[in-house]
């Protein structure tokens, strides 16, 4: 057991931050996570990357993985964190891209695959519905067979960043008398120019526009979408579910993001001090850092167990409950930090870069809008509290 | 001991609470708050009439003979129905400072506006490199002939849009955090060298970084004593953190109510949320929160006029039981809200960015725990 890279490992790393260094889009800066990015932005690196080959390395080399070892991969992902990388979207790269080439025809992996690689096609997921959040299993959204086509209709939800997508992956009911509500779920691809098809933002509490409801009326969609099987849909969103759970603890950008909380309470000042140096806030920096380190470890034993071959368990809750803790906790303390600049409503203020007098410190922008906008991670992708079952029953045994 | 109201206060809650409930439903909030205007003058006449705006005054002073409890009945429906109106600026803290420290000249030039309505303060005492320490000035007011110049920068000063004049914190003299050589002024918001930038805050209000550049007062707008005013900003702070902490009371009675609602409305699994143990242990721990925020700020509220350093000690621990209580209850209804708590759409996200804010208003829960530590 070490922890130590190899000097292969390390020449890795120096070649993917040179291609970094040379090729991250200067304009974007230090984009992460900013409110105010438009859609081109959002898939330029990902463009970059998929012109480079390296925009989905965890899949099978085949499908146009990069064959990278678990540790190189998390090499990749640090070295991203390091300029606070705007990372390829995951609709495409890591959730319908498995399930298609895990579970998908032929044609359909001809088909999606490559404008997924390139990121010249935009994916969105259509899973939750008004009625049908932690209870997944419960959505009401028909696709009933007529020809060779499916006609469908219901109300999604949550259906993040669609006003830009493409292609929707979508479930859908198809056997509305099954035994178990699980069981008559059909995996349904749909082009989201298709007539029928409407996306209607929802405002969220930080004043973004990031989710929408997606209403679909009498939507025609040629049965040769449907993945797999029909009413095996349920399998294969458990299978995407676990993919995304793996990759929602996201180690490397709350590791930048620490180093950028103690960027600004070192700039920010208590009794004339650097805030940094009072001790009640340095110890709960060293809290999150204490506590991500621990995250990162339980990260990599995990990937470590995918490289012998176990899939990813239910051991990934664990992950995507401390990540997201982690997540919240950072931004909660950035809007500590800021002190009294954390009040403006930045997102509002005109001529934000004019001569006018500044309204605090750049590093306070979006604090509070940040702060509240990651009250979604223990929400989404499975509650904080449904990972909590999943551990329970799968897990625990009880 | 006596935990009850009068009949009067009774009724000032009442009215109130119905003017709240009958023209402050979330949706007008809401349209108030986005308006160019971004509040409701209308409400503040409202609030004149009803005299509530007169009410902590003394009798002789044109106002109603009010105490702290009362402002805590007004302040905790207020956070009931997130009133952004400047009651705690105006009534509270400028009203705090004439009362305790006005001149007869100064109450007859200031109260009467304040009662009728005609006067709105906003109370500039936070600066952009002071953090939540009250002394940490670099604003100055200079002696010159027959009054004084102010220069500096004050930040995030609430309700300043709206104001008609400013209450300000400065240095007469002394260093940039010592005690001695702060002094309080009043200043007319449309003063010669007095610049704004107005904007929107999160939590609904309107605020501005205020720059004073050269800005001539004449002697009679210093408040209290030249140089010794600390005291008595610390004394109208701590009336303000006692307040706010009315306030936040209200804002979570109201968050826990709309969640133990909504769990019960909200079906997954074939059952109303609300029947989930995991659910259901972390509202009753909400409510434990509510309740002894409730303690905390009768009891800050009765000890505002205790000798100095009880007072501070327990308006201290009352913001940070509040500031602590604010957090778990804001972000645990967000939670039981789950995604439709992170909309726009529900009122709880506007209680739940209130409550946040309210946190950091006159110095956080670290702050707070300091000078309790302090004080000890």
């Amino acid at each position: 057991m070490n922890l130590e890279f190899t000097a292969e490992e390390l020449a890795f790393r120096d070649e993917v931050r040179s291609f970094i260094e040379e090729n991250y889009p200067k304009h974007l800066g230090d984009a992460g996570m900013r409110e105010d990015m438009s859609p081109e932005d959002m898939v330029a690196w990902h463009k970059i990357l998929g012109e480079k080959g390296w925009s989905v390395p965890s899949w099978p080399e085949q499908y146009g993985g990069t064959g990278w070892t678990p540790t190189q991969r998390y090499i990749w992902l640090e070295e991203n964190a390091r300029v606070n990388a705007f990372m390829p979207l995951p609709f495409g790269v890591s959730m319908v891209g498995p399930v298609i080439y895990t579970f998908g025809s032929e044609e359909q992996k001809e088909r999606h695959l490559p404008g997924i690689r390139s990121g010249d096609v935009w994916w969105c997921q259509g899973y939750s519905e008004p009625g049908a959040g932690s209870d997944l299993a419960s959505l009401k959204t028909t696709a009933v067979r007529d020809g060779d086509h499916y006609v469908i209709n219901g109300q999604k939800t949550w259906t993040t960043l669609a006003q830009y997508a493409d292609w929707g992956f979508f479930l859908c009911r198809t056997d509305p008398d099954a035994a178990k509500p699980q069981e008559g779920i059909s995996f349904i691809l749909i082009d989201m120019k298709t007539p029928g098809v409407e996306v209607r933002p929802i405002k969220l509490i930080d004043g973004g526009y990031e989710v929408n409801e997606t209403w679909l009326t009498d939507v025609r969609v040629p049965v040769e979408n449907l993945v797999g099987e029909e009413n095996k849909g349920w399998t294969y969103a458990k299978f995407l579910l676990a993919h995304e759970r793996s990759g929602i603890a996201g180690v490397a950008r709350s590791k930048r993001a620490v180093e950028k909380l103690r960027e600004i309470a070192g700039k920010e000042l208590l009794d004339g001090e650097p805030l940094i140096e009072d001790l009640d806030f340095a110890r709960k920096v060293s809290q999150l850092e204490i506590d991500l380190a621990a995250l990162e470890i339980t990260e990599l034993r995990t990937l470590a167990g995918e490289q012998a071959g176990k899939g990813p368990g239910p051991e990934s809750s664990i992950l995507k409950i401390k990540g997201t803790e982690i997540q919240q906790r950072l931004t909660e303390l950035t809007l500590e930090a800021v002190g009294n600049y954390g009040a403006p409503m930045y997102g509002q203020i005109e001529d934000a870069g004019s001569n006018q007098y500044p309204i605090g410190p750049d590093y306070a922008q979006h604090s509070a809008a940040t702060y509240f906008n990651m009250r979604k991670t223990s929400i989404y992708g499975g509650s904080n509290e449904i990972q909590r079952n999943i551990i329970t029953k799968m897990i625990l045994g009880l | 001991m006596d935990f009850n109201f009068t009949e009067e206060q009774e009724m000032v809650r009442d009215g109130l609470s119905r003017l709240v409930r009958e023209q402050y439903d979330w949706e007008t909030r809401r349209g108030a708050v986005e308006s160019d205007a971004g509040w409701r003058p209308e409400i503040w006449a409202q609030l004149a009439e009803l005299g509530i705006l007169g009410m902590p005054f003394s009798e002789e002073d044109g106002g109603f003979g009010g105490g702290a409890v009362d402002a805590m009945i007004v302040m905790e429906e207020f956070g009931k129905g997130l009133v952004v109106e400047p009651f705690l600026p105006t009534v509270v803290c400028a009203g705090g400072f004439l009362k305790h420290a006005g001149t007869d000249a100064q109450k007859e030039e200031h109260i009467g506006g304040i009662v009728d309505g005609s006067r709105v303060y906003a109370f500039a005492y936070a600066e952009p490199r002071g953090r939540y320490d009250l002394a940490d000035l670099q604003t100055t007011a200079k002696k010159d002939g027959d009054g004084y110049v102010l220069n500096g920068h004050k930040a995030v000063v609430v309700g300043a849009p709206w104001a008609s004049h400013l209450v300000v914190t400065a240095r007469t003299s002394g260093g940039q955090r010592d005690r001695d050589g702060v002094s309080v002024f009043v200043v007319a918001n449309d003063a010669k060298g007095v610049v704004r930038r107005d904007y929107p805050t999160v939590d609904g209000r309107r605020a501005s970084e205020v720059y004073f550049e050269n800005v001539s007062v004449p002697t009679d707008a210093l408040i209290g004593e030249e140089g010794g005013a600390l005291p008595l900003v610390e004394q109208v702070a701590d009336e303000a953190v006692a307040a706010l902490c009315a306030e936040a009371c209200g804002a979570m009675k109201v968050a826990h109510a709309m969640t133990v609602d909504y769990s019960r409305q909200r079906k997954q699994f074939g059952v109303p949320i609300g029947k989930f143990q995991v659910l259901q242990h972390r509202m009753v721990d909400m409510f434990t929160e509510y309740e002894q925020s409730v303690s905390m700020t009768y009891l800050a509220t009765l000890k505002l006029d205790a000798p100095e350093k009880e007072r501070k000690r327990t308006a201290s621990a009352a913001k940070v039981r509040i500031g602590q209580a604010a957090r778990f209850v804001g972000q645990e209804a967000i939670q039981i809200h789950g995604g439709m708590g992170m909309t726009d759409e529900l009122a709880i996200g506007s209680y739940f960015k209130r409550l946040t804010i309210l946190n950091s208003e006159f110095g956080d829960v670290d702050h707070h725990m300091k000078r309790h530590i302090k004080l000890a």
